[in-house]
């Protein structure tokens, strides 16, 4: 357990690795928070979104004249309204298209259609019950297999050249390499599992407030925004604003977990609509309109199949998954990657060969999938591995650990290439693998299993173990980018001439501590006290070009980057130094916060003595000021990784299931703050286990979303969710200037897995081998009562 | 219509639509924001705030339900400068993230303790299973309470 330290000691020299108490923390639990349902303007309107009740459906007609008559009613806005001005359609992230008011048809259910702005909310949703829209329904296509089958009804018709439901095809690893392997191979076991549509719901809903000045043409944009910049920059190609006359803010944003990556169109039609209308405009998303229409997750049918030799070797690994995307492509990822960094699914294995083969298809259903949480579809990759190995290992009459152990890449093999092609930077499995077990009680619990076995209690165990790896950190600008935009970050540093600092970065966290973690790499480099220095994110303005925060990737990029301005500020302070102690720059020494004489320690110049002389007091023919500016495009993604293994206590009579134990052993190179580190371990965590356990967006037949508010769409408690026992060990990155790797997602990512393996190994010797997420306990009744025995 | 509420301990009057909800009232008529909005169906507590004494959802209520009440927000826990201590050992357990619900789970908390002030971890977690948190998984919540309990029960000693 970490304990918490305020400042440097001489046991604890500098400013890494301490649990600094969180510096935002002193608003927040004031309730002086500023969201952006908190701003407030001047003559400011609000809007509200009338959304489609058909999965898929013709637009006869729409009269919004009743809604145009209530008293308080300013617009009405429609597709075509926004067709006028070219603004009906809008690019996804993925360089697809997306409506931003329906015009032809609605291709999902909760699609916007039509939007009303009012000087009052309420009048705003009275009046969306006046719009009337004339439908003419037609079948909705809600699986992807159904998608693809010859004649089925053809759901973009909009585009240009789209003559079926397919919406991409990629592939990776090398094909004839794996079917020599195969064919090689003593043993081959497959699994056929479905990682369920998951949608990341933060508590706080999506929106924003829209202020166009009609008379300088200025656009400020308050948005629930993970990637301010890039939002700015998609606004300016596709509305045709001058960039410069954008200012996206992304004030305080309560949780993001990927559902605030893309551009959503309420923000389209809330900066039109003040356009249009020459005042501010307000909306704010319901939990309704959040869980049916923005940026779902997972959504992938993946078959994979694992090529053993009599040993347990591995040898192949063959993939094949078919992706649910939705009426839209609109994925979050680097371009370069069509299904996200999917193949990464050869995880912690030395596989020599892997192949790999995706597809996409469109549905009647909200367009996605967001990186909920994860590296660009990652998740769904370390699901299928680490279930594959767990099935191996029932199979072949193996212990999952030691299957694992003999499989794991080698400390010796780094960096390692991947048969899929990644080149992980650094990792040495096996200590974080034993270190759970030994945590778990391994042996033991073993045991209690085979005595409860032979017993044939009813209350039987299971143990479940997932040893992932992550690929994180996007990126290198050379295989990343989004839309065309590089995926490097940036930091700016400006020391006042007090000594005190504020720090400006290109990423925007939604409650991951960058304020005080981002302070502390400044502090370790330069000196300077956390508490001294602010930490600023999210306004376009004011803050460096950068991506966004997501995908584990602000630590490796923005993080590297504002290590790397602090030293080189620190450069300019030696030159300070020595001009105002009149020495030459080599006879200083730097020690935590100061330049000191060589072989004189009595004569120092602390950073704040410099700061100030950077401005009062600088040597002549030197710029003044102490301030810099750094991009950073990282050489690789890291590759943190993790051992979790749940304990989990299954009634055979009911099916019910509770985790009774959860070990997480977590590698993320250095660790800056390990207070702010484990609370992300257990968020993720607690994510993980909400999906293993009942998160699940569902469709019915006819495109009916059921899990549109949070009755239908279960979030676990404080009284469902188990409790953690935390762990780490430390391989640093060889090439992050700090060591460090991403750690925000590595739970969710790798634990869904831990808690399925747990239930199906408590249920394996009654013959089951598979229950797909959910494992509602409904699931795991049927599943007992199906298998052979 | 008009009414009166007690607020932070401070009467306020004011004139409001009959199908106003109290989270409204509290955001937009009062100006304290602490309050938030989070679902719609009274599931994940974010806009708690204390009724008389007594957490309630106050996206499910009404604001003339409020008149000739007494009403708590997260604005008014901290006295004289001085952060409450259920607040003090928010931050100091690392007991929130994002910071979206911690104003109602507060809340939830502060009128929890003053009716069990020596709670176990399972009495904690039924307390606050009627607030969702999304970034914690909630086991620094848990210790935050713990604490809080502790540095309570030390100050009325």
């Amino acid at each position: 357990m970490t304990t918490v330290e305020t400042a440097p000691s001489a046991e604890h020299p500098g400013w890494m690795g301490k649990s600094v108490p969180r510096i935002e923390d002193a608003r927040f639990i004031a309730g002086r928070g500023n969201y952006v349902e908190d701003v407030v303007l001047p003559n400011m309107l609000h809007m509200a979104i009338l959304r489609s009740p058909y999965a898929h459906a013709r637009i006869v007609s729409i009269d919004s004249s009743a809604a145009m008559a209530l008293p308080g009613v300013v617009a009405v806005v429609t597709g075509a309204l926004l067709a006028e001005h070219k603004l009906a359609w809008m690019p996804t992230l993925s360089g697809d298209t997306q409506a931003v008011l329906a015009t032809d048809k609605v291709r999902f259910q909760g699609q916007e259609v039509a939007c009303v702005v009012a000087e009052d909310r309420y009048v705003a949703h009275d009046a969306l019950e006046l719009i009337v829209v004339d439908y003419e329904p037609l079948p909705a296509v809600v699986t992807p297999q159904a998608a693809l089958e010859d004649g089925a009804p053809l759901i973009r018709d909009d585009k240009d050249g789209q003559v079926d439901n397919r919406v991409y095809h990629w592939e990776a690893g090398d094909a004839a390499a794996t079917e020599a392997a195969f064919a090689g191979a003593d043993r081959v076991v497959s699994l056929t599992t479905f990682y369920p549509r998951s949608h990341p719901a933060p508590l706080e809903c999506c929106g924003c407030v829209a202020d166009v000045n009609p008379a300088s043409g200025k656009a400020t944009i308050w948005m629930t925004s993970q990637a301010p910049h890039a939002i700015r920059t998609v606004f300016a190609l596709v509305a045709g604003l001058p960039e410069q006359n954008i200012q996206i803010i992304s004030p305080d944003i309560g949780g993001g977990f990927g559902n605030k990556v893309p551009v959503y169109p309420g923000y389209v039609v809330a900066t039109a609509a003040s356009l249009l209308i020459g005042r501010p405009v307000k909306w704010i998303e319901d939990r309704t309109g959040n869980l049916i229409s923005t940026g779902f997750a997972r959504d992938f049918h993946m078959t994979g199949e694992l090529a053993l030799d009599g040993a347990g070797k591995m040898l192949g690994l063959r993939v094949k998954m078919l992706s649910d995307q939705g009426y839209a492509y609109a994925d979050a990822q680097p371009s370069k990657f069509r299904a996200g960094l999917f193949h990464m699914v050869t995880g912690s294995y030395d596989l020599p060969a892997a192949h790999v083969v995706t597809d996409g298809a469109y549905t009647n259903k909200a367009p996605g999938g967001v990186a909920y949480r994860c590296s660009f579809r990652i998740t769904e990759a370390s699901y299928l591995i680490e279930r594959l190995v767990d099935v191996a290992a029932v199979e072949i009459g193996m212990d999952p650990a030691e299957l694992r152990r003999m499989n794991f890449v080698q400390p010796d093999q780094f960096p390692y290439r991947s048969a899929t092609g990644f080149v992980y930077d650094s990792g040495d499995y096996a200590p974080a693998l034993d270190l759970a077990l030994e945590q778990v009680g391994y042996a033991e619990v073993r045991a209690e299993q085979q005595a409860r076995r032979a017993a044939g209690a009813t209350k039987q165990l299971g143990i479940g173990i997932a040893s992932m790896t992550e690929a994180l950190g996007a990126g290198p600008s050379r295989d990343y980018d989004i839309l065309g935009i590089k995926m490097f970050d940036s930091a700016e540093l400006r020391v006042h001439p007090t000594g005190k600092a504020i720090l400006k970065l290109g990423v925007r966290h939604q409650g991951q501590g960058h304020e005080t973690t981002f302070a502390q790499i400044v502090a370790h480099e330069l000196g300077i006290p956390p508490q001294d220095i602010v930490v600023q994110e999210g306004d376009t303005d004011n803050t460096p070009y950068g991506l966004g925060t997501y995908a584990s990737r602000s630590t490796p990029t923005a993080g590297a980057a504002a290590a790397l301005v602090a030293r080189t500020l620190r450069e300019k302070a030696r030159k300070i130094a020595a001009y105002l102690l009149e020495v030459a720059e080599e006879d200083l020494e730097w020690e935590a916060d100061r330049f000191s004489v060589k072989g004189a320690p009595e004569k120092v110049k602390t950073i704040q003595e410099i700061a100030f002389a950077a401005y009062t007091n600088h040597p002549q023919g030197m710029d003044a000021g102490l301030e810099g500016v750094k991009y950073y495009d990282p050489p690789n993604l890291t590759f943190p990784f993790a051992t979790y293994i749940v304990v989990a206590e299954v009634d055979v009579a009911t099916g019910e299931w509770t985790p009774v134990k959860v070990v997480a052993v977590d590698d993320c190179g250095v660790r800056i703050n390990p207070m702010i580190v484990e609370g992300q371990i257990m968020g993720g965590l607690t994510e993980g286990y909400a999906m293993a356990a009942m998160q699940q967006i569902a469709f019915d037949e006819d495109g009916n979303c059921i899990g549109s508010n949070f009755m239908d769409y279960l979030i676990p408690t404080a009284m469902e969710t188990p409790h953690f026992d935390l762990f780490d060990t430390c391989t640093p990155s060889p090439h992050h200037p700090l060591g460090c790797k991403g750690v925000g997602e590595s739970a969710t990512v790798g634990s869904p897995a831990a808690f399925v393996n747990a239930v199906v190994d408590a249920v394996s010797h009654l013959g089951v081998r598979n229950i797909d997420m959910p494992v509602l306990s409904s699931r795991v009744w049927e599943a007992i009562h199906a298998a052979p025995g | 219509m008009n009414i009166t509420v007690t607020v932070n301990g401070s009467a306020r009057t004011s004139e409001v639509e009959p199908r106003m909800l109290l989270v409204h009232y509290i955001r937009e008529v009062l100006g304290l924001r602490g309050a938030h909005v989070g679902c719609d169906t009274t599931s994940c507590g974010v806009c708690t705030v204390l009724l008389d004494g007594l957490p309630v959802k106050s996206c499910t209520m009404f604001a003339v339900q409020a008149d000739g009440r007494s009403i708590m927000t997260v604005e008014g826990m901290a006295t004289n400068g001085q952060l409450h201590p259920v607040q003090a050992a928010f931050h100091s357990e690392h007991g929130l993230q994002c910071g979206f619900c911690t104003p109602g789970m507060m809340l939830v908390a502060k009128a929890f303790l003053e009716e069990n002030p020596a709670p176990s971890e399972e009495e904690i977690r039924w307390a606050i299973s009627g607030n969702l948190c999304r970034c914690t998984g909630y086991q620094n919540i848990v210790k935050a309470v713990q604490a809080a309990a502790r540095n309570m029960s030390e100050v009325s000693k």
